[in-house]
Formats: structure tokens, C-alpha cells, sequence
């Protein structure tokens, strides 16, 4: 009873240790967003609860950094590419469960040899083509959106994720509808499609939340701060308030509300699917 | 047909820039931009021998060394804790995950506020008597505050992944530990550890394949100082390539990481998931 009593006691111990240190971060930058300019933000012993408690810091970067556009950026450029790699994959990966053509194989192992090549590696050439095919802000907001979605549009573990789903689908169901004159474009959409929906919010999300927080690629397109994505406006915060923490530590936490939001609605799919998409890399 | 549009981007936004990286490695920028001459391993041999270059890699690797252990063993901890069925679990495990889902951006911003030199970690060590240190500003330690902040990043997805593989943990076996009366930690010990150690080894290479491309953490908190000694090859190349248009060293830069990557990755889909990419 007494060892039952332990062990449940240190668990609750770890964990709540470990929720602490995963919030500390973010509790700190707020506690030092909501503190007034009379208080001392580097005050020896640190003051968590404000004692000239304000919300001046922000409104005040509110009013100096266009958070809606940057929300608006991010949201375009995270939504399409979530629609094109949920079209894209699902569409690829029908032949690669299905069908036996020629050249399946060759496809197949085209698709498995883009997973070991880090986009890191390749940046410099994506940007040389990206350049040459005018997708970038300098031509045009719509090119420059195209320029941030296009390299992520489609993606071989989204490929391999559908195609494992499809291969789940028992084959009977195709037979019977494709036997009832059903095309092979309807199969897909209407049978295929509707029964690895589950697969399908898997790869949204994790899509979603993958281009929410990118950053290395807009930071080497966008030049036009019309454009420029959350991560990216949130890093700027840096340069413009250099020593004001107030402003950057209200900024940041500005910024990161709409994801813990989407976060906290979807957390039933994060905890199952990861284990389907997990090894994302 | 179904498979074109998909083939498409992925021969324009990988394929092509797969093999561009390789033929720019070969090719000489630095006389004039626009018409660059042949150079064969000349690029190469100014990139090895460049010293800059040597420390890129020697952080590269230190960093590595210092993430992956930890990111391999202590998230096991971590799940093997949230493996219960106790109160509260789903809270623990949502604030846990939420440091995975936070752009990197931010959590860059918020460590290096906790870095500052009059800071709240510096007065944590004066609290327990050692005195503060440039977390970020000290070549000893700058390498060291990065890491930790990819390892904060890193728990909640490893646990995740831990976690859904304790599920397959028969447990019958547990069953069996207990009526040889052994003791929580050697219960893990011989049945938890012994089952999870194709998942050990992916999160292994999974981290190590992660660890290589750092970038942001970088970029956001220390751009490669102080002294270069949080430049790693990724920040590297992107300083060459965006910053100094030295075209040339950036993809030669680019090619190693490409082939110690593809090792990793071969590793990988060979040994740990197969299952997934089998024909």
C-alpha cells in the first residue's frame, strides 16, 4: 500500500518537474511582457508576478508589428501547403498501392531517394530555380507565395504515409464499385479518399504545423516585409526592439497564440498520430 | 498520370537541385560570378583544408554528440512516466508535446532571454554558489546553451514516439518480472529496454539526421559566434551561400552534408523502417 502510495507520489512529482520546465520558457517571457517600464526587468531576486502590472508592451508592439499580416502570410502559405501535399500524396500514392505499370519500381525508389536528401543540402540550387522561375516577392506577392509553398508542396513521407493507408483499404471494396462502372478517378475520390480520412487529418496537421514554424526557407526568399511569415516577423522583433525585452517577450507571445490554440483543439489527433507520422524528421 | 504532378515538383525542388548542388561543388566561382570555369576537386581541397571549415565540423559533431544521448535516453524516461494510468496524465503529456509544436523562432528568443547575462538562470547558479557565465557570449559554453535549447525542443516528439511503441510492450511479461518480485527500475531495465531497442536506434538516427541540420536555434541566438564556435555545417553553408556568394565552398559544404546524411538516412529506412517503404 505504502510502495503503491510512492510510486504514484513520484511519478506526479516527475511529471509535474517536467510540465514546469516545458512551460518555464514561456511563463518568464510573459512574466516579463506584462512588467511596466518602472520595473527593473533584471531585478535580483527575478519577480515573476509583475508588480507594475501592464499590458502597455502589448499593445504597444501590436501597434508597431503587423501581427494580423503576418498571422494572414503564415496562414496562406501553411493552408496550400497542406492542400497540395494532402492532393499530391494522396493522388501519388494510389499507383504505388494499386496499380502494376511499368516503371513502378523506378518511381518507387525515385520517390524513397528524395527522403534521404536534406533540404538544407539542396537550399542553394532550390533557390537558383526558384530565382529563375520568378517565384520570388520581388515579382509579385502571388509569385511570392508560390515561392514559399511550391518546394513544400509535396513530400515523400506524405507519399508512403497515404500509400500505407491505401494499402489498408481491402481490395474487395474497388472491385464491387469498378465492377458497378465506377472510373478509376472515382475510386480514389469517393472509396479511397473518404476511408483513410483519419490518415488524411494526420498529414494535414502535421503538415500544418510543419510550415507554420519553418524558417529557414522564408528567411533566405522574402525581401518584402509584406510577405514575411510569423517565424520571420517574430525573429525581426529582435533587431527593432534590440534591448527592449518587454516588446520582444510580448511579441513572441503574440505570435505563438493562434498555434497553441490549433494545438489545443486538435490534441487528440497529435497524441494518436504521431505514431503514424512520426518519423518526420 | 496520378503520380505526375507529385513527380513533377519532386524532380524541379529535389532532383534537379540534387544534382546542381554536385555540378556547382565542381565549379569555380570566385574569379567571376556569372561565368564560373571548371575546377574539378580544386573546391574540395580548399574546403578541407580550410580551418574554418574543420571547427564547422568539429561543432557539428560535438553538437551532435551532446543531443542525441541525451534525447535518446531521457524522453524514454519521460514516457515510460506518462505510461501510466494515473490522474492527470493527458495535461502532463499536453504540456510536455507543447514545446514540439512552438516554432523554434520563439523558442530560440525565449532561451536566450533566460540566457541573459543578469538573467534568471545566472541567478539560479548564484543561488547555488557558482558564478554566472555567458551562456551565450562564452566560447566554452555558447555550443552547450544551443543544444539545450534543440534538446527542450526535442523531448515531447521523442517521448511521443516512445510512447507508442511502450504500447506494444507485452504485458504479461510485466507480469512476470513482478512475481519474481523485481523492482520498477529493473522491470524497465529487463523487459522495457530490451523491446524498445529498434526504437532506441531510430530515435538514434532520427536525432542524429535532425541534429545535422540545425539552423535556426543558431541563426536566432548566436549567428555562428561568438568566434564561430556555435557554427555548424548548415549555418555555414547558409552564410556562404546567402551572405557571401562564395557559390562555390557553399555547395561543396553542401555535398559533404549531403553524403553523411544519406548515411544516416540509408541506416535508417534499412534497418529501422523497412516495414514502411517496402514494395
Amino acid at each position: 500500500m505504502i510502495r503503491k502510495f510512492l510510486k504514484g507520489f513520484t511519478s506526479h512529482l516527475f511529471l509535474i518537474t517536467m510540465s514546469f520546465l516545458s512551460l518555464f520558457p514561456f511563463i518568464w517571457l510573459i512574466s516579463t511582457a506584462l512588467k511596466g517600464n518602472s520595473e527593473n526587468i533584471f531585478a535580483y531576486p527575478p519577480v515573476f508576478i509583475p508588480k507594475d502590472l501592464t499590458f502597455e508592451n502589448f499593445t504597444g508592439v501590436w501597434h508597431q508589428i503587423p501581427f494580423l499580416l503576418y498571422f494572414l502570410n503564415s496562414f496562406i502559405v501553411a493552408a496550400f501547403t497542406v492542400i497540395l501535399n494532402l492532393i499530391f500524396s494522396s493522388l501519388a500514392a494510389y499507383p504505388l498501392a494499386r496499380m502494376n505499370f511499368k516503371g513502378r519500381n523506378f518511381i518507387f525508389c525515385l520517390v524513397l531517394a528524395t527522403i534521404m536528401i536534406p533540404f538544407q543540402a539542396i537550399m542553394l540550387p532550390v533557390y537558383l530555380i526558384v530565382l529563375k522561375l520568378h517565384l520570388v516577392d520581388s515579382y509579385g506577392l502571388t509569385l511570392g507565395y508560390l515561392g514559399l509553398i511550391l518546394p513544400f508542396a509535396v513530400n515523400a513521407f506524405g507519399i508512403f504515409l497515404m500509400r500505407q493507408a491505401f494499402l489498408a483499404v481491402p481490395k474487395e471494396m474497388e472491385e464491387a464499385a469498378f465492377i458497378d462502372g465506377c472510373s478509376v478517378f472515382n475510386i480514389w475520390r469517393k472509396i479511397l479518399l473518404p476511408l483513410t480520412s483519419p490518415t488524411l487529418a494526420v498529414l494535414a496537421i502535421f503538415t500544418f504545423i510543419g510550415s507554420w514554424g519553418e524558417f529557414l526557407w522564408p528567411s533566405i526568399v522574402l525581401t518584402n516585409k509584406a510577405l514575411y511569415t510569423l517565424p520571420v516577423g517574430v525573429n525581426d522583433l529582435q533587431g527593432m526592439f534590440s534591448a527592449n525585452w518587454r516588446f520582444i517577450a510580448a511579441g513572441s507571445i503574440i505570435s505563438i497564440i493562434p498555434i497553441i490554440i490549433f494545438f489545443i483543439l486538435m490534441q487528440k489527433h497529435f497524441v494518436s498520430g504521431q505514431t503514424e507520422g512520426a518519423v518526420k524528421g | 498520370m496520378f503520380i505526375l504532378p507529385a513527380l513533377i515538383l519532386l524532380v524541379i525542388f529535389f532532383f534537379i537541385p540534387f544534382f546542381y548542388t554536385i555540378i556547382l561543388s565542381f565549379k569555380d566561382y570566385s574569379t567571376d560570378i556569372y561565368n564560373p570555369v571548371f575546377a574539378g576537386f580544386s573546391n574540395y581541397v580548399t574546403l578541407l583544408k580550410s580551418k574554418e571549415f574543420y571547427s564547422t565540423l568539429l561543432n557539428t559533431f560535438l553538437f551532435l554528440l551532446m543531443v542525441v544521448p541525451f534525447l535518446a535516453v531521457f524522453p524514454l524516461v519521460v514516457a515510460i512516466f506518462i505510461n501510466q494510468k494515473i490522474r492527470g496524465i493527458n495535461l502532463y503529456k499536453v504540456l510536455i508535446y507543447l514545446p514540439v509544436v512552438v516554432s523554434i523562432v520563439v523558442v530560440a528568443i525565449a532561451f536566450k532571454w533566460l540566457y541573459a547575462q543578469e538573467g534568471i538562470l545566472n541567478y539560479f547558479l548564484e543561488c547555488i554558489g557558482i558564478n554566472s557565465i555567458g551562456w551565450l557570449t562564452d566560447t566554452r559554453f555558447a555550443l552547450f546553451s544551443v543544444a539545450l535549447v534543440t534538446i527542450y525542443k526535442g523531448i515531447g516528439y521523442y517521448m511521443m514516439i516512445y510512447l507508442s511503441a511502450l504500447i506494444g510492450v507485452p504485458k504479461d511479461l510485466y507480469e512476470a518480472a513482478d512475481v519474481d518480485g523485481a523492482n520498477e527500475f529493473v522491470k524497465h531495465l529487463t523487459v522495457t529496454i530490451p523491446h524498445l531497442m529498434p526504437t532506441i536506434a531510430l530515435v538514434v538516427t532520427v536525432s542524429s539526421i535532425s541534429a545535422l541540420k540545425v539552423f535556426a536555434e543558431i541563426y536566432v541566438m548566436t549567428k555562428g559566434g561568438p568566434l564561430n564556435s556555435t557554427k555548424t555545417i548548415v549555418y555555414y553553408i547558409y552564410e556562404r551561400a546567402f551572405e557571401n556568394l562564395d557559390l562555390s565552398m557553399a555547395s561543396a559544404a553542401s555535398v559533404v552534408l549531403l553524403i553523411v546524411i544519406m548515411l544516416f538516412s540509408i541506416i535508417n529506412i534499412t534497418f529501422f523502417e523497412n516495414k514502411r517503404y517496402k514494395l
